[in-house]
């Protein structure tokens, strides 16, 4: 009855019989979370930190095993880091800048990601998932001794889900039988293949790519391969049409193989066949074991909509992109971002329900950027017609000579966060000098903070989970509180800004500004100078209230 | 808005036609097609204006 799908990795959480199993009337709880995967344990950090009670319901009781997504992007470590789980997961990753393409037997080019300086976070760090995945779940536990009412309960499947007008009533199967429980809200993270998309027979549309990659992590034995990006496109080992080699933590190498659509999945994952392509590939006397194998095919699609009355998707049960620019479980962390304190104004009753259709129209334009980007990495990377092929080649060609060329390489856009222009939240932007990348829908850059010593004390830390009102060298009050929502300034002067870092990125040309900032730091309204009624209409547009 | 040049705009245009094909003597098929798709880069390139590709690439599409 209750078969794992996969091997655990770690068993955070075995199953424990809940006395809402006792009950003979079924518990309601405000919200309750369908997966426990990344998504699923973001959004009970997310509520928790806002004392809102979240229960999140998992098949598994742990951490799936396989490294699965490596690569986490600074804005995902800068939302975990707001959870109070980013530290860890750069103290254990593996940092990299250099990325070389190559094309049959030649390095076409190099480049260096050359991350700006005056970010608390790298760039981009490689990580094996389950690790990403235990940090925020030994986050959980901490804030639960801390008093946070958050849970997680293992092999608590649900198998049936009635949606009712203002709630939703589960079935949910246990290792000890079956019980009822009711949410007000139920959010789905169950993953691309989602029981609860199929359950309540939602869409999900978009384009199947023929071709399938075999991943095989593999560690080094006295290797001497630097941490870098190693992309080949038609590599003459003809070990497979593309390959990434990619470095993460404990001396793990992922390489991932491009092998075409018509394949013996079997055959493919004989690890004798996966070491002659790997011998093929890295020559005979590289010595290593293999950590890891899989075999993926992939698609981008999404939901229609994200929201269907208490019932919210997240993360890859609302879309599915391909993994070219790391932008599955990147983005899938930017959805809760976005819906957690949306849930918690709602849930509080400091803000109408229809401030939740905000997360669809938000998280939809995210989705589809997203999509577009990594769709544009697949047709390059894998050409669907000879022409296409053609000029894939010519592009690879001309960069080995040519700069201009260069650009044109896409071995996967790496995710940077959506700015969400044109949202129904963002006021019109009143700083028109100011920079672009601050504009109104944007997310925060980082800068270190004036007064602090450089290297420490960045500005982010300080910004997010409530409304703040940051303002460069303006006048305002310390605070003020509008509709029951409440903001807090956060006072810093450009004058003491050694490195000159904040300035360029919240002033631009302009001598001073006022920025209205969202719980999860992206702007709401930015001006010159304070204006409270401005203000206060700018705080009730980004609650939904105009 | 640019738009794309479709007058007369090339001094010399036999001149350079024939140097267009001269390049492409003695190649194969496989290696004109590659050859005109690196062409057609480069000379993108060089245009830049977004605007004016688009118009080209639509005006292209026009075969009589």
């Amino acid at each position: 009855m209750f078969d794992d799908r996969y091997t655990l990795a770690y068993r955070l959480y075995p199953y424990a019989r809940h006395a809402d199993q006792d009950k003979d009337t079924p518990v309601r709880h405000p919200v309750v979370v369908m997966g426990g995967g990344p998504v699923g344990v973001a959004t009970a950090l997310d509520l928790g930190a806002q004392g809102i009670p979240c229960v999140v319901l998992d098949d598994h009781e742990g951490v799936g095993m396989g490294s699965r997504a490596i690569c986490f992007a600074k804005r995902t470590l800068e939302i975990a880091n707001r959870y109070g789980a980013g530290k860890p997961m750069v103290e254990k990753g593996v940092v990299w800048n250099l990325g070389k393409v190559f094309h049959k037997d030649d390095k076409v080019f190099e480049f260096n990601l050359l991350p700006e300086e005056g970010h608390e976070f790298p760039a981009f760090i490689n990580l094996q998932q389950p690790y990403f995945e235990s940090f925020m779940i030994e986050r959980l536990y901490e804030m639960q001794k801390q008093g946070a009412p958050v849970e997680i309960r293992g092999k608590n499947r649900v198998d049936s889900v009635t949606v009712k007008d203002d709630h939703v009533v589960l079935e949910v199967m246990t290792p000890d039988g079956p019980y009822t429980m009711e949410a007000d809200w139920l959010i789905g993270c169950d993953g691309a293949n989602s029981p609860l998309r199929t359950m309540l027979g939602h869409d999900f549309t978009g384009k199947v790519f023929k071709d399938s990659f075999l991943i095989a992590d593999i560690k080094m034995i006295n290797d001497d391969f630097p941490t870098e990006r190693w992309f080949w496109f038609e590599p003459t080992s003809s070990s497979g049409a593309s390959i990434l080699l990619h470095r993460q933590p404990d001396n793990v190498w992922r390489v991932d193989f491009q092998i075409g659509w018509d394949v013996d999945r079997k055959e493919e994952m004989k690890e004798e066949n996966i070491r002659k392509r790997l011998d093929a590939f890295l020559g005979e006397d590289v010595d290593y074991e293999m950590v890891w194998s899989s075999i993926y095919t992939f698609q981008c699609k999404r939901m229609e909509k994200f929201r269907h009355g208490p019932v919210i998707f997240a993360g890859d049960a609302a879309h599915q992109v391909s993994p070219f620019g790391a932008r599955g479980a990147n983005s899938g962390m930017q959805d809760i971002d976005n819906l957690g304190w949306k849930l918690g104004l709602v849930i509080n009753g400091q803000a109408p329900e229809s401030l939740l259709d905000s997360y669809n129209t938000e998280r939809v334009h995210g989705a589809d950027e997203n999509i577009l980007n990594s769709t544009r990495a697949t047709d390059f990377i894998t050409p669907k017609s000879e022409t296409s092929h053609i000029f894939r080649n010519a592009v690879l060609e001309l960069s080995e000579h040519y700069e201009f060329a260069r650009p044109l390489v896409n071995s996967g856009r790496l995710s940077l966060p959506c700015v969400y222009d044109g949202s129904p939240l963002n006021s019109a932007d009143g700083l028109p000098h100011g920079p672009e990348r601050t504009r109104p829908g944007a997310p925060c850059p980082d800068a270190p903070c004036p007064d602090a010593t450089p290297g420490e004390g960045f500005l982010l830390p300080k910004l997010g989970g409530t409304f703040t009102l940051l303002t460069l060298n303006a006048e305002a009050p310390e605070g003020f509180e509008e509709s029951g929502v409440a903001v807090t300034r956060l006072a810093l002067n450009t004058a003491d800004d050694k490195t000159g870092a904040l300035a360029a990125r919240y002033l631009g040309e302009a001598k001073s500004a006022v920025y209205l900032i969202r719980p999860d730091q992206h702007v709401a309204a930015r001006r010159e100078n304070f204006d409270e009624n401005l203000f206060r209409a700018a705080l009730r547009r980004a609650t939904g209230k105009e | 808005m640019s738009t794309v040049t479709l007058t007369p705009n090339i001094a010399g245009g036999d001149d350079f036609y024939e140097e267009l094909l001269n390049a492409h003597e003695g190649l194969s098929k496989e290696d004109s097609d590659s050859y005109n798709a690196r062409l057609i880069l480069i000379l993108a390139n060089h245009i830049g204006d977004r605007a004016v590709l688009s118009d080209a690439i639509t005006a292209a599409k026009r075969k009589g």
